[in-house]
């Protein structure tokens, strides 16, 4: 098969706001190769049919997380989603699910970077050591501990998988919460009591009812959903402790 | 052009969620089933609670109630009731190495090991109740 005359058919989702006042599908038949990604198709389409078309990119490696769109209705990143899986089409790419649409497949960050921020992802400590005590070593079983959810890469695709979400933008979300407890296994920081004040909220972690997609569609394998669950199982034993023991509460 | 656009005040869309958004995938499908199956549980735990009335009101009353446990609707209905216990029991244990992180010797214990663990507690507690009903105490 001659790789240049075969093509595909993307059906992306615009929306120009000083035109559209819903969003609308727009057609391009870009060609199918066997080493492109659907990333790849809409810079063709960018560069050589329509320049309007807006959507982020960056490092089209799998490692920026701005690339994220709904792919055939499912969370993807197109740096890492083959066109020639997908054949013979159409491909339908839609931005992010659960998100305000800025301009076609560009999707508003702000409310995930506030919650983000909210929950404190950075080592807390109560007080920092004097440099001449050395380094925090950690031994490997520390770094294992939390390693796993130090692979986030901010992509939204586990907030887009999630229903919650989109049905209740108020929840603080599965990245934030997997990257709080990201911190909270991290044998140098001391801030998790002040993490679980924020986090046991109802718009925190009992927000979530275990649909369990976000963890399904993670391309890092980090694993939100079972990083709220266990929260919710600390965050109920931190409440019977202080029920129980409130002359040990901290 | 859209009429409601002025320039410098961005107008964002933002999608509605379908009420149907669950039928679209199968894991959503199987989430929403999950979800509705707790109802049965609650049912189990008031038709157990409506037999301990009946047998405090006398031997009559518990008679009554197990002549209508045994009519064909209400066995039908039962028996749909335990499909989807057993559904909701399955799916919730199934999710246990999710929530549960169990070290031994400072290994964690593969999930296998944790569901293998609740399905062991159930069988063993479903032992000591029949063990219990067949007149072991």
């Amino acid at each position: 098969m001659p790789e240049a005359t075969a093509t595909i058919r993307l059906e992306v989702l615009r929306y120009r706001p000083e035109e559209d006042t819903e969003p609308v599908w727009q057609s391009y038949e870009v060609p199918l190769r066997r080493d492109w990604m659907v990333l790849d198709g809409l810079n063709y389409v960018k560069d050589s049919l329509d320049g309007s078309l807006s959507y982020r990119w960056a490092c089209r490696m799998g490692v920026c997380g701005s690339c994220g769109m709904m792919v055939n209705g499912k969370p993807t990143l197109t740096c890492a989603s083959y066109l020639a899986a997908l054949a013979p089409g159409p491909v339908r790419v839609e931005p992010l699910r659960g998100f305000p649409i800025v301009r076609d497949l560009v999707i508003d960050l702000r409310e995930f970077l506030d919650k983000l921020k909210s929950v404190k992802p950075w080592l807390l400590r109560d007080e920092e050591p004097p440099l001449a005590a050395g380094e925090h070593l950690q031994t490997p079983e520390q770094l294992a501990e939390y390693k796993p959810y130090s692979m986030c890469i901010n992509c939204m695709l586990c907030y887009a998988a999630c229903p919650i979400y989109a049905l209740e933008p108020g929840f603080v979300g599965p990245a934030a919460i997997a990257l709080a407890q990201r911190y909270n296994f991290d044998s140098r920081d001391q801030g998790a009591a002040e993490r679980l004040e924020i986090l046991s909220q109802h718009e925190g972690i009992w927000a979530c009812t275990f649909v369990g997609e976000c963890s399904a569609v993670c391309p890092k394998g980090v694993d939100p959903a079972g990083a709220i669950q266990r929260y919710k199982v600390a965050a109920t034993a931190a409440w019977w402790r202080s029920v129980l023991m409130p002359w040990g509460a901290r | 052009m859209n009429p409601a656009y002025r320039p410098y005040h961005p107008k964002w869309h933002r999608e509605r969620m379908p009420i149907f958004w669950w039928l679209g995938q199968l894991s959503y499908i199987k989430f929403i089933v999950r979800e509705l199956t707790s109802l049965a549980v609650g049912y189990a735990a008031v038709l157990l609670v409506a037999e301990v009335c009946a047998l405090d009101r006398g031997a009559a009353a518990h008679a009554r109630f197990l002549r209508f446990l045994a009519a064909p609707p209400v066995l039908a209905f039962h028996l749909l009731v335990c499909a989807a216990l057993l559904f909701h029991t399955v799916t919730w244990l199934n999710l246990a190495p999710k929530a549960l992180v169990l070290r031994v010797g400072g290994r964690r214990l593969p999930d296998g090991a944790v569901v293998a663990g609740h399905y062991l507690a159930w069988v063993l507690a479903s032992g000591a109740v029949v063990w219990w009903l067949r007149g072991g105490l």
